[in-house]
């Protein structure tokens, strides 16, 4: 299929930047969003350009480093999809893709279309873990956790951190990702005994980093690529008017 | 204090202000609309209804006193609402100085488009709304009598233009209601039972309510200029 790539191209954090036209020929349905353009990217080598950056790791959906803003969405056009689990098939012969980073204030432009997310990090290090060192894993059903609450403390732990909810949000917000990652240690036996200090402290570290505020449009559950839904925000909401009426 | 105001500047405290705010607001336009329903007993029920508010809480309270409490309480949650929405809009376009080439929604709703134009559409309709039929003065009522509503209502709504303008604010209203109504739980933290296989009781109690008062209080002007009420 032949394709025209139009991608946002920032030479450093301080480069104004600007959207380059690539023609792509000969690409393959069966490649991925991220295989095409290592293909650009061989061709621009070879030309003797600056090569596009972009963030990539596992390739297989589970990292969360991968992560463009494929024709205004997040990750692109199909749900529940990481960028580099989208294939080419999704698009049509002769389509006009455009590829820009994560915008937010959060996230500042390294270079092209990677972000530096280290805002996402400092929320986790103020609290998103267990502070007692609780030794190998425990013996299966030691600790009788009930099925429902597994099962929706997994669905908050399949965050991953990519950063789609920020960048799909209208306000630049980044409930869904602090919610998520306050839920799925809330919701547990093991998360128990610092669970409002975590809360309080996540929430604020949060306020601090320059996300947006929430209106509650639910843009950011429709492009995560693991289903994390909004029901974990009105639960952050929850767990930290409980924090600061206690 | 001091707790209240850091509260107030979490986005989230500042969720929950807007979302009790909104409540309060909701109340009074679902207790106005209902109200109103008397302009449809005639002229006689109305103007008894509309003084009657006057003499609510006899006799802990005189003439008027408690209508008045209520007037500044809705007049304080009016002033915090937009303030916490006016807040909450500032920062998140700080939050994306740069914006995007393009951004599609992906599942947000017109309602929720429109939260904060339709928002200004109604205040700019409530400042009409209270001078036309409170105050009076001439500019915006042809031929107001302080102490006959039922007069003002009829003669007012005549005017084909204002009803109009009273028809699309209401369908403002309407939408603003549509995702407030839901929204305002979410910003609670109240949610329905994941398990209990109703669905999102939220949503049916958001559209209901504003379908009702939409239709209750579009039918005002709609029936003077149909001649039902006159």
């Amino acid at each position: 299929m032949h394709l025209t790539l139009k991608i946002w191209r920032q030479s450093s954090p301080e480069d104004a930047g600007q959207l380059v036209t690539y023609e792509m020929p000969d690409v393959s349905e069966h490649m991925s969003f991220l295989e095409m353009l290592d293909v650009l990217n061989e061709r621009l080598t070879e030309q003797g350009e600056d090569p596009v950056s972009f963030d990539h790791d596992c390739r297989e959906g589970i990292c969360g480093m991968c992560g463009l803003m494929i024709n205004g969405s997040a990750h692109g056009p199909r749900a529940a999809t990481t960028t580099c689990q989208l294939h080419m098939r999704e698009f049509e012969d002769g389509e006009t893709i455009l590829i820009e980073p994560w915008r937010a204030e959060a996230f500042p432009v390294v270079k092209d279309l990677v972000v530096d997310r280290s805002s996402f990090d400092r929320i986790i290090q103020v609290g998103g873990y267990v502070s007692v060192n609780t030794g190998s894993a425990p013996d299966a059903n030691a600790l009788p956790i009930g099925k429902e609450v597994a099962n929706r403390a997994m669905d908050a732990a399949a965050c991953i951190g990519c950063g789609a909810c920020v960048a799909q949000c209208p306000n630049g917000a980044a409930q869904l990702f602090t919610s998520a990652k306050i839920a799925h240690l809330a919701l547990l036996p093991q998360g128990q005994p610092e669970r409002q200090r975590r809360t309080q402290r996540m929430v604020e570290q949060m306020e601090q980093e320059a996300f947006g505020s929430c209106s509650n449009f639910r843009e950011c559950e429709a492009v995560c690529p693991k289903e994390i839904d909004v029901g974990f925000i009105a639960m952050m909401n929850r767990e930290y008017l409980r924090a600061k009426l206690s | 204090m001091s707790w209240i105001v850091e509260f107030y500047r979490s986005s989230i405290g500042r969720k929950v202000v807007m979302a009790v705010s909104g409540l309060a607001l909701f109340g009074f336009v679902l207790i106005h609309m209902v109200g109103n329903l008397k302009v449809y007993l005639g002229p006689e029920a109305f103007n008894h209804y509309a003084e009657g508010l006057r003499t609510i809480g006899d006799p802990l309270f005189g003439y008027g006193q408690l209508l008045w409490i209520a007037r500044i309480g809705l007049l304080l949650a009016v002033v915090v609402h937009i303030h916490a929405a006016w807040k909450t809009t500032q920062v998140s376009r700080a939050a994306r100085p740069a914006g995007y080439q393009l951004r599609r929604s992906v599942q947000q709703t017109y309602a929720e488009r429109t939260m904060r134009w339709g928002g200004v559409i109604v205040l700019l309709f409530i400042l009409y709304h209270l001078a036309h039929f409170t105050f009076g003065p001439d500019w915006a009522h042809p031929d107001f009598v302080p102490g006959d509503p039922y007069h003002n209502f009829v003669v007012g709504f005549q005017v084909w233009w204002v009803s109009a303008f009273y028809i699309v604010a209401q369908l403002c209203l309407g939408l603003h209601l549509k995702h407030g109504l839901w929204s305002l739980f979410q910003s609670l933290g109240i949610t329905p039972d994941q398990d209990s296989g109703h669905g999102d009781w939220r949503r049916t109690f958001a559209t209901s309510f504003a379908l009702v008062i939409v239709l209750g209080n579009i039918s005002f002007p709609l029936a003077v200029l149909a001649g039902v009420v006159q």
